[in-house]
């Protein structure tokens, strides 16, 4: 199995360095502020969410809101309504779990300028446990018409996807992890809002994955192979606006999609795409995600313990294909 | 102080709007009658006198920033705007129909002189505290003031705010409608609000109280709170439904629109206060 040659990714699936997407976050944002009107609240999850870095470095456009999210998001459609790019952080448990209505009005409706963090997202926050692990914002946010919602699949897509989204007028949202993942993607690799990335070739199947499943979806890609199916696997980066046009052409090839994300499996990637191909070119489609509530344990104990790992998504491809071949 | 406008003419003005928000709310046939009429001395008071615009340029960069976070009563902001210049009178009747640039509550842009999207209470007062920082972040001295109400005060975002900003110490005016009414009644049977003049000072605002339908009062508060430096809360206790008696205390009024009997009499009686303010 080869990677696809034109995005420049890692060489070799082996010894990849790895590193978390939040961390990636926190590079972006210090770089995002080269930029004086980029600002950053914090809502007492400053070093968690990496934006530690940005208030050492640029203390008087950093501020502390205390663990207040909905007056946050709030003071932060203020800012931006002065010209500020207000970047608004905590764990997506709260923003936008907690603030979602301060999110749909205050920044969604009124078109502000504002960058949302949701931090520590999904099952692989880990021992925190089932409150912590956040599985329904990528409901909520691709619900709002006009927010665009990014799910960066490693630490270096997650830096320029940051970048991308300080550049981009209205409002935003990046979902960030804690655990450290393999980082696939390199500085060459390139990053357009809203442009879906095939990382793998293939004929028989397509997998549409985002987040840390991204790289689940490459080495089941790589074990599927060995049993003579060739899978297609998209890096959905952005879930709104969704890349229909990627979609579509994909399984016109290969005539059926698995989806994977460490989101509930209702109202997240899984249901993008079913909306989308559907509409313009119905094939078999299998979603994996979440079903109910997460609990304590590693982030990669919990990965596995939800049937978020490789393994399952080669089973799942198994089943599809050979239901659709026959 | 920007112009010098006398006492009597402030009234007569508030008068008119009063009678402008009859019209609208008789025209729409739904919406919120006595918060609009109970804060319509104190738009006019800000319009007339205290906040700098052009209604020409509304989103100059020099303006000065009124932020209306209890949306609800937005029919009193956009007879007080329209009356002020910035879009014409007849406007006003497309209140709440389709295709009306007058939503039912209030779009950030949606007619010149509207600074914040409102209506989902407790979001307004974070805003003005976010454009306050900007404008701080700039070294701007346009002043910022915030209209909320008194059962807004149940939301717990307001109090996030209110710390936030005295920590930062934020030039705001918070102008509070203390009506004691909400949807269901009297605000103190609900889940009582209390003193908010002890609240706010024990949350180290700067606190005045008045009578926010005495003109008088009002001139006075805004000049004090104008002139200060850091958040000044201004606790209006107002009379909601105020100029039209069989409105006035009554919690019924709070969300509903006089039919076009009712509008005759409210006009009436409105009538009746604007001969007495011209003798
Ligand atoms: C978050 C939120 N919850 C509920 C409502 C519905 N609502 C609209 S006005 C209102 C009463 C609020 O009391 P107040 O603003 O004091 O009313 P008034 O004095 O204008 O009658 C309520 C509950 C709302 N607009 N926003
Ligand atoms: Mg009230």
């Amino acid at each position: 199995m080869k990677l696809n040659p034109l995005l420049k990714l890692a060489e070799s699936l082996e010894g990849l360095p790895s590193d978390a997407t939040r961390s990636g976050y926190g590079r972006g944002v210090i770089e995002a502020g080269k930029n004086k009107q980029v600002v950053v609240l914090s809502a007492d999850l400053t070093e968690s969410c990496k934006v530690d870095a940005f208030q050492k470095k640029y203390p008087d456009r950093f501020f502390l809101l205390g663990v207040a999210e909905q007056n946050m998001m709030g003071v932060a459609a203020g800012l931006s309504f002065t010209g500020k790019i207000p970047f608004v952080n905590s764990f997506a448990a709260f923003n936008p779990g907690r603030n979602f209505d301060q999110l749909r009005v205050s920044v969604v409706m009124s078109d502000a300028n504002v960058k949302v963090y949701g931090g520590h997202a999904g099952v692989t926050v880990g021992e925190d446990g089932a409150t912590h692990q956040m599985l329904v914002d990528l409901a909520l946010t691709r619900s709002l018409p006009g927010l665009i919602v990014v799910i960066p699949s490693d630490a270096e897509e997650a830096r320029k996807a940051t970048l991308a989204i300080a550049q981009k007028e209205g409002p935003c949202y990046l979902r960030g992890g804690r655990l450290k993942v393999p980082t696939l993607t390199t500085k060459e690799t390139p990053f357009e809002l809203g442009k879906a990335e095939i990382f793998v070739e293939g004929t028989d199947v397509t997998i549409a994955a985002c987040g840390v499943l991204v790289y689940e979806a490459v080495l089941a890609a790589q074990e599927l192979e060995k049993q003579g199916i060739s899978a297609e696997v998209i890096n959905v980066h952005t879930l709104q606006p969704l890349d229909s046009a990627a979609l579509v052409n994909s399984v016109k090839k290969t005539g059926c999609i698995v989806t994977a994300e460490e989101h509930q499996i209702n109202g997240g990637l899984g249901s993008a795409v079913g909306e989308v191909l559907s509409e313009q070119h119905p094939v078999p489609l299998i979603r994996i995600g979440m079903k109910g509530f997460g609990q304590s344990g590693s982030g990669g104990e919990l990965l596995a313990e939800s049937g978020l790992k490789a393994i399952n998504i080669v089973k799942t491809v198994e089943k599809l294909v050979k239901k659709v071949k026959s | 102080m920007k112009k010098k406008t006398s006492i009597k003419e402030l009234e007569l003005r508030a008068n008119m709007i009063r009678k402008s928000v009859i019209q609208m709310l008789a025209e729409a046939k739904s919406g919120h009658t006595a918060g609009s009429l109970g804060m319509a001395d104190i738009f006019t008071a800000l319009y007339g006198t205290f906040l700098h615009y052009n209604p020409k340029k509304p989103t100059a960069d020099d303006r000065d920033y009124l932020i209306l976070s209890c949306g609800h009563i937005c029919p009193v902001l956009y007879a007080t705007l329209s009356s002020s210049g910035f879009f014409p009178e007849k406007e006003l009747l497309t209140l709440r129909k389709l295709g009306s640039r007058l939503q039912g509550h209030p779009e950030r842009n949606c007619i010149p002189g509207i600074e914040t999207t409102s209506g989902p209470l407790g979001q307004g007062i974070s805003q003005a505290a976010g454009i306050a920082l900007g404008l701080r972040l700039d070294k701007k001295k346009n002043k910022v003031v915030c209209i909320t109400s008194d059962g807004e005060h149940q939301e717990g975002q307001v109090w996030e705010a209110a710390l936030f900003i005295a920590h930062q110490k934020l030039d705001i005016i918070n102008i509070i409608d203390r009506n004691y009414i909400q949807i269901g009644g009297n605000t103190e049977d609900s889940v009582a609000l209390g003193s908010l003049k002890e609240k706010y000072d024990s949350f180290g605002w700067n606190t005045l109280e008045i009578d926010g339908n005495k003109m008088e009062e009002i001139v006075e508060g805004l000049t004090k709170a104008f002139q200060s430096k850091g958040p000044v809360a201004i606790i209006a206790n107002t009379v909601p439904g105020k100029g039209v008696s069989f409105m006035e205390h009554d919690a019924s009024w709070h969300g509903r629109a006089p039919n076009p009997e009712q509008a005759k009499e409210a006009l009436n009686e409105l009538t009746k206060i604007e001969e007495g303010l011209k003798k």
